[in-house]
């Protein structure tokens, strides 16, 4: 009888599994590798679907392993569109060949050209500020100035940094390579690893709290973490400031988008795209995590707002891309771990 | 322990008549069992000579620059906490299943299962966990900074090495747990009587007959943690702690080369394959079988102020490896438990112990064949197919799931180009994104965690039982069926106990080839974490956990009776 009830077990296990599966046919609607989480791209997909009728289906996972996933699948790829946190990656997508250049007017007027591909392979769709967030008890916002700055002396065991192996900083210190050259940026971030109060931190929310508890003064952080961890505990002594504002700018980022080469539905990622482009979802887009939209005329949350406006670096993201493994090997190279 | 010289290779005439009488009735049976570890490690093969194959692309320059910077320290923090994790799981684990199996004392039922349950947590969880109490914003300093008004500069690194091993040790112990446990309440308590028989006391008979006949457990345990040590990358990312795996991804997601990243990754399973056979190459000389199975003996009863020790060692263990960080967990899912939990979470909890049953079942079943089939053919050859077939859980995640689905994508192009010239269909890939897929990638990696405890199970049983059962004309699957399986229940239980809950908390082969909306609470903790939105993590945490202890508690009933 036990050995029946196991056979009965087995059998209806195995149909299950052949019911269940299924393999991935063509779809109507748009496929989407996102490494964007679900619960910032879902938002804009349903309002997608409800403007225009056009399911989006997607799949999420990190960049590395969608890049990879990508390149084997080829031409037969279910993904119409790729979407990825930072510039790096969809300057790798492009190189790698796996995006597909567009043409778009509504595009072109909607994303500033410094926050795309100039080949239009990727799209920024949210900007990422990176910034210097301070203990205002500690520090005087006229002691700050730029990220240069914080190698000098002055702030030894006064700063905390997250980690180089986060892709933000790489992109930082790609862009400072771009405007400074590799040697004064080695320089820099030199300077920065013996200012550490301590360790690099694996993470970026810790570093301010760090900073807020007093273990040390300074770090530089995205503007959306602060604005989450503010949410959530308003009384910390912590604030932003705006750096290189007299220089060439706040450095920032992006999350963006691109078409991909062999796309099923290359007609209905564009109109994804563009839809992410368009005022309607740019606030959608950039609010649900405290971004800043990528669309110039679209006004930002009023949380974000609080903070003041500031003078964006205007060199195209795509040099993150291309100078990234420079700045990766620039830090293994300072000490910077 | 006698001495039953099995090894055609040790050139023992006397054994490879025997093994050479009994063959051509073996092959009259079933002659499939001798390609069965051979099928099973060319399957394994497929995804890891995918990883290796990456040695023909040139990327000397990545290397070069590894080796000029941060390598070296790379291999000592890998060195140091390889050893300290492989040395603390084994005192742990060991001493904790003694006193369990053999001993007598109050809570001992209770211990028995409720040390079992940190394996629910996944490791990177109790390091988050760790550090967020601990650390230096934490409320243990925090408290203390205010109590006694001073800096409390005394206070350790808590980001530094002991803590990543201890951090570790805790999450890891319950592998080496389960399976020296398993060997001691089969046959524990009467080495100790054997042991006093032959004048030795407790201690000496722990010593000199329990740890070297539990041996095959114990060493499967250590393997199980030192590969599961070498391949992660969450728990060291949370430290900032670089290993050997940080350098890894480095190339991969820093530098954007996969193909050194692979590199690095042969070079790893090269370390692991080399450590395994040495190991073999060891324990194969001995030979661990049980001959008789008699009415067990009776525990050890524990007195006075060795109660105590006890007690409040394993209170310790417990309390750091599950209380707290479930304890933290809950207070973080409560506070996000009303704007988060929906509806999904069913969806997400479903597929999450539909998948780990399945691959639970496919990977044991697997396992009990190509075990089965090494036992009737213990030549080197199938000795190494069956190592090989072991090797997948050594690999980092990401880059066994890249290798995976490299090949897989390559036969799907492939169908879909057949399909296309001969019929004129297309396809579009049908192979990918099945859960059959998924099964099959989850086993690659999983092998090695249901092989330990089946095998040393199939260890404990004598030959002189096969050779009775050849003689009353058994063979082959009946054999298997009627002699081996109820006696392996044990192993089997336990094997699918660790598979299931590893299948559950494993995340880069779920997301990489997960169906698309076949979300799990594995795929629902990444998606909050890769936005370093902890508090929210820890509600799919907490999921995942009370799911775990599904089968954790079966298991329990089905061996502790």
């Amino acid at each position: 009888m036990a050995r029946l009830c196991f056979k009965h077990y087995l059998i209806s296990m195995l149909c299950t599994i052949t019911v269940l599966a299924t393999g991935t046919s063509h779809a109507e609607g748009v496929v989407v590798y996102s490494a964007r989480i679900e619960q910032l791209i879902k938002p804009m997909f349903d309002a997608f679907t409800k403007e225009s009728g056009i399911g989006v289906k997607f799949v999420t996972d990190k960049e590395g392993p969608l890049l990879a996933r990508l390149k084997a699948e080829g031409k037969n790829t279910p993904a119409d569109m790729l979407i990825t946190v930072d510039a790096g990656n969809l300057w790798e997508a492009a190189r790698e060949g796996l995006l597909k250049p567009v043409e778009s007017k509504i595009l072109e007027s909607n994303i500033p050209a410094y926050l795309r591909d100039p080949e239009n392979q990727w799209f920024g769709l949210s900007v990422r500020a990176r910034t210097i967030i301070y203990n205002t008890r500690r520090v005087k916002p006229g002691d700050l100035s730029t990220y240069e700055a914080l190698a000098d002396p002055k702030w030894k065991g006064r700063l905390c940094l997250r980690t180089s192996k986060k892709v933000y900083n790489q992109s930082l210190v790609a862009m400072m390579i771009a405007e400074l050259g590799e040697a004064k940026t080695e320089q820099i971030i030199k300077g920065w690893v013996a200012n550490l109060a301590t360790d690099p931190l694996s993470d970026e929310t810790r570093a301010m709290e760090f900073v807020a508890a007093g273990k040390c003064d300074v770090t530089i952080a995205n503007t959306y973490y602060y604005g989450r961890l503010m949410q959530k505990k308003p009384s910390l002594p912590l604030a932003i400031f705006w750096p290189n504002q007299a220089g060439s700018g706040v450095h920032v980022n992006i999350s963006g988008a691109g078409i991909t080469r062999y796309a099923h539905n290359a007609p209905g990622a564009l109109k994804l795209l563009e839809f992410l482009s368009s005022e309607k979802a740019q606030n959608l887009f950039a609010d649900v995590n405290l971004e800043y939209p990528a669309n110039p005329g679209v006004p930002v949350d009023p949380v974000v707002a609080a903070w003041g406006s500031f003078k964006q670096n205007p060199i195209n993201v795509k040099k993150a891309g291309e100078l990234q493994a420079e700045a990766v090997k620039l830090m293994d190279r300072a000490g910077y771990k | 322990m006698k001495g039953e010289t099995f090894n055609g290779a040790t050139g023992d005439t006397a054994a490879q008549n025997t093994l050479f009488e009994q063959s051509p009735s073996r092959h009259r049976a079933f002659p499939g069992w001798r390609f069965v570890p051979f099928l099973v490690a060319a399957l394994v093969l497929v995804p890891v000579g995918t990883v290796i194959s990456s040695l023909f692309t040139p990327s000397g320059e990545i290397w070069q620059h590894l080796v000029e910077t941060t390598l070296p320290g790379l291999l000592v923090n890998t060195f140091w906490l390889i050893l300290g994790v492989a040395s603390g799981t084994a005192v742990i684990g060991v001493s904790l299943a003694w006193f369990t199996a053999v001993c007598e004392f109050p809570g001992r039922k209770f211990f028995s299962w409720a040390l079992l349950l940190p394996l629910a947590i996944p490791a990177y969880v109790t390091a988050f966990v760790a550090l967020g109490l601990f650390d230096y914003t934490g409320p243990v300093q925090t408290g203390l900074r205010e109590w006694l008004d001073s800096d409390v500069s005394w206070f350790p690194d808590i980001r530094g090495r002991a803590s990543v091993i201890i951090v570790m040790i805790l999450a890891f112990y319950p592998y080496v747990y389960l399976l020296a446990r398993n060997a001691f309440l089969t046959q524990g308590r009467r080495t100790l009587e054997a042991a006093q028989s032959l004048g030795f006391n407790r201690t000496q008979g722990f010593f000199k007959l329990a740890l070297p006949m539990g041996r095959p457990w114990i060493v499967g345990g250590v393997m199980l943690v030192v590969m599961e040590t070498l391949a992660d990358f969450g728990t060291v990312s949370v430290f900032n702690y670089d290993t050997f795996t940080t350098a890894i991804y480095k190339a991969w997601y820093a530098l954007f080369s996969l193909p050194a990243a692979s590199q690095l990754a042969s070079l790893l399973i090269m370390i692991v394959f080399a450590a395994m056979v040495l190991e073999q190459q060891f324990r194969s000389r001995m030979r661990y079988a049980e001959n008789r199975q008699s009415a067990r003996a009776a525990r050890v009863p524990l007195t006075g102020w060795h109660v105590w020790l006890v007690g409040c060692f394993a209170s310790a263990v417990l309390f750091f490896a599950f209380v707290l960080p479930v304890t933290q967990l809950v207070i973080w899912a409560a506070s996000v438990f009303a704007q988060d939990f929906n509806q999904r979470y069913l969806e997400f909890l479903w597929h999450s112990l539909l998948l780990s049953s399945f691959a639970a079942l496919l990977t044991c079943s697997v396992t009990l064949l190509v075990v089965y089939a090494a036992r009737r053919y213990p030549d080197p050859l199938t000795r190494t197919a069956v190592r090989i077939s072991t090797i997948g859980y050594a690999l980092p995640g990401a880059v066994l799931a890249v290798g995976i689905f490299i090949p897989i994508a390559w036969l799907d192009n492939w169908t879909s180009a057949m399909t296309l010239r001969l019929f004129n269909i297309e396809t579009g890939l049908i192979i990918q994104g099945t859960l059959f897929t998924m099964l099959i990638a989850y086993m690659t990696r999983f092998l090695a965690v249901s092989h330990s405890p089946i095998e040393s199970a199939m260890q404990r049983i004598t030959r002189s039982i096969d050779e009775a059962a050849t003689s009353l004309g058994l063979n082959g699957w009946a054999m298997l069926r009627r002699i081996h399986l109820p006696m392996l229940k044990g192993g089997i239980y336990t094997a699918a106990a660790l598979v299931f809950v590893d299948v559950m908390k494993e995340m880069p082969i779920t997301l990489m080839t997960r169906p698309f909306g076949w979300d799990t609470l594995a795929v629902r903790i990444f998606e909050m974490t890769s936005e370093g939105v902890w508090e929210q993590a820890a509600l799919p945490a907490v999921a995942l956990v009370l799911a775990g202890l599904v089968p954790i508690v079966l298991f329990v009933r089905q061996t502790e009776r």
